[in-house]
């Protein structure tokens, strides 16, 4: 029977930390840190441009992924949905996107 | 420019802070000295703060802790008889943010009696100057913006260039030895003094890179400042908090900070290159760094920043603890906005086009909107209501005509008015002019010091 009361393992848990911010007033960045090379294999094979469009409301061919083994980091970039400061910004340093990537639910057959 | 007559084998840069107002413990700055540093460099500011303190020409520090700062490093400079270096004056680096910078160091230096030349270099540029390059084809969009036209330079309150080092190496060859200059890029500012003394352009900008946040290179970001010394083959960083370190994660992280690409970044000049920058651990606390490149560019650029006046606002506040409002909040705020659109038309007599309105549910999904993951009922809500038109008045009519719906407005379902808990009286508070940065685009230069403007002071004594 599997358990009811059991949450998901999401990527925050498993990382040392899922940040996001501005990168300049037209660009949205989020880092994924992770703390080993285990670790980092699952955020590379997890993070894709279609999950990111998915997760943040914007045109896959407008994600760009960097991938560095060696700090064990996944990098994404798009250019800001909402320009930053305008009527409808809601999160001038974009510092509080990070939580729809850091939330997601790790499929428990790819954990490390 | 002159070639060194003794070119130095090491030149240290020293970081007090990641902005000038931010504030240190005076040990940072004794220590960085006790270490030989050549230089002290610290950014004056920043877009991250959004595009208000551009558009309206004020800084985001206050007086008082720019003083405070300006204070121990003029005098850690002057005795040490190294320059100081300060970019991007007054957070946005316009002309008024430079003069108001250059008015804290008189007035420390009259205090003081310090004996320093001051050079201001100003960066701030008229839509008429960029209309002749714009039309020569001289002006080019960064992604993800298009093409620039006139009349969006001619909307900008202000326009200012980010300049390289060379504007502050010509200052500081003119006998500068504070250097306090308009819109700059956060690395040209460490970079210059190695530069001019002839380090090598890809550790020299790389390290420039990684001390512009002081601290944040480090294991502990709030630890403060630190100390970088470039040499022939590389550079080396610690921090200037004994008790923080750097690490080769904590180094190598810090070119992801704020930059969406994290192996290049361009400068005037050229592009930093680190993907082959290799980060090698000294002892516990102290990083070598060696591989990076600077590559030289064909054209030499400047990127140009500007806000425009998107209108004038007024924010009102209301709190719902209603669990029977909460239940139904999106119906809720749905039907605010919608009385509130048919009461302005009436009353008004304004189209829906001619203003426009936010209205935030903190508590519920005020930061994330559509994109949150959680869409559980909240216990507790903050509504603010933020309404933009083209006049103030007219936005403070607008939100008069909200403050009744956002103390009583019920749902349909409810047979009686509920009363909201508005947070003050009056409910809204006028924001005056809005801005939004319009400029996301580079211009064509002839020579890296043509767009800026030089002022070398007398020493205050004089």
């Amino acid at each position: 029977m599997p358990d009811p009361t059991h949450i998901p393992t999401t990527l925050d848990d498993l990382a040392l930390e899922v940040r996001a911010k501005n990168a300049g007033p037209f660009w949205l960045t989020l880092d994924v840190f992770m703390p080993d090379d285990a670790g980092y294999r699952v955020a590379d094979a997890l993070i894709t441009p279609d999950l990111i469009a998915r997760l943040y409301h914007v045109a896959v061919e407008s994600v760009q992924i960097f991938r560095l083994p060696r700090l064990r980091v996944v990098k994404v970039s798009f250019p800001r949905p909402v320009v930053q400061g305008s009527l409808h910004d809601r999160d001038m340093h974009a510092g509080q996107h990070h939580v729809p990537l850091a939330n997601l639910p790790v499929p428990s057959g790819r954990h490390p | 420019m002159s070639k060194p007559v003794n070119r130095p084998r090491s030149v240290g840069v020293l970081v007090p802070t990641g902005m000038l107002g931010a504030g240190f413990p005076p040990a940072t700055i004794t220590r960085g000295i006790s270490l030989g540093a050549d230089v002290i460099a610290v950014d004056g500011g920043s877009t991250d703060s959004g595009p208000y303190y551009l558009g309206a020409g004020q800084a985001k520090t206050t007086e008082a802790a720019v003083r405070r700062d300006l204070r121990l490093l003029l005098h850690a400079a002057n005795d040490a008889g190294i320059p100081l270096v300060v970019g991007s004056c007054g957070t946005s680096g316009t002309d008024a943010g430079v003069r108001w910078v250059a008015d804290i160091v008189r007035t420390v230096c009259v205090e003081a009696g310090l004996d320093v030349r001051v050079a201001q270099i100003f960066s701030e540029l008229r839509a008429e100057q960029l209309l002749p390059r714009l039309h020569e084809g001289r002006i080019h969009p960064l992604a993800p913006s298009g093409p620039l036209d006139a009349a969006t330079l001619q909307r900008c309150e202000h326009i200012v260039g980010a300049m390289g080092h060379e504007p502050i190496v010509q200052a500081l060859h003119a006998g500068a030895d504070v250097v306090l200059a308009g819109r700059a890029t956060d690395t040209a500012l460490s970079a210059a003094v190695p530069l001019m003394r002839g380090m090598p352009a890809g550790p020299t900008w790389h390290m420039a890179k990684i001390v512009e946040c002081g601290g944040q290179c480090t294991t502990n970001p709030r630890s403060g400042g630190v100390f970088a010394r470039v040499d022939e083959t590389g550079f080396t960083i610690e921090p200037l908090d004994p008790t923080a370190a750097c690490t080769p994660t904590s180094v190598a992280a810090h070119m992801l900070y704020e930059t969406a690409n994290p192996n290049t970044m361009r400068e005037p000049a050229g592009a930093i290159e680190v993907t082959d920058a290799r980060y090698i651990a000294l002892d516990d606390r102290t990083v070598r760094v060696e591989g990076s490149r600077f590559e030289p560019a064909d054209q030499h650029t400047i990127k140009l920043e500007g806000a425009a006046i998107t209108g004038y606002e007024t924010v009102s506040f209301a709190g719902i603890r209603d669990p029977r409002i909460l239940g139904s909040l999106d119906e809720w705020a749905a039907l605010l906005i919608e009385t509130l659109t048919e009461r302005v038309a009436t009353v008004l007599g304004l189209t829906a086009g001619s203003w426009d309105v936010d209205l935030r549910l903190y508590g519920h999904n005020a930061v994330l909107g559509d994109l949150d993951p959680d869409t559980a009922t909240p216990r507790e809500v903050g509504v603010m209501l933020l309404v933009s038109a083209r006049e103030q008045q007219i936005a403070t009519a607008i939100s008069k005509l909200a403050n009744p719906l956002l103390l009583h407005l019920p749902l349909p379902s409810m047979h009686y008015l509920p009363s909201f808990a508005l947070a003050t009286s009056p409910a809204h508070t006028d924001r005056g002019a809005a801005y939004e940065f319009v400029l996301n685009h580079v211009v064509d230069v002839d020579s890296p010091t043509e767009l800026f403007r030089t002022h070398l002071t007398e020493p205050a004594h004089a």
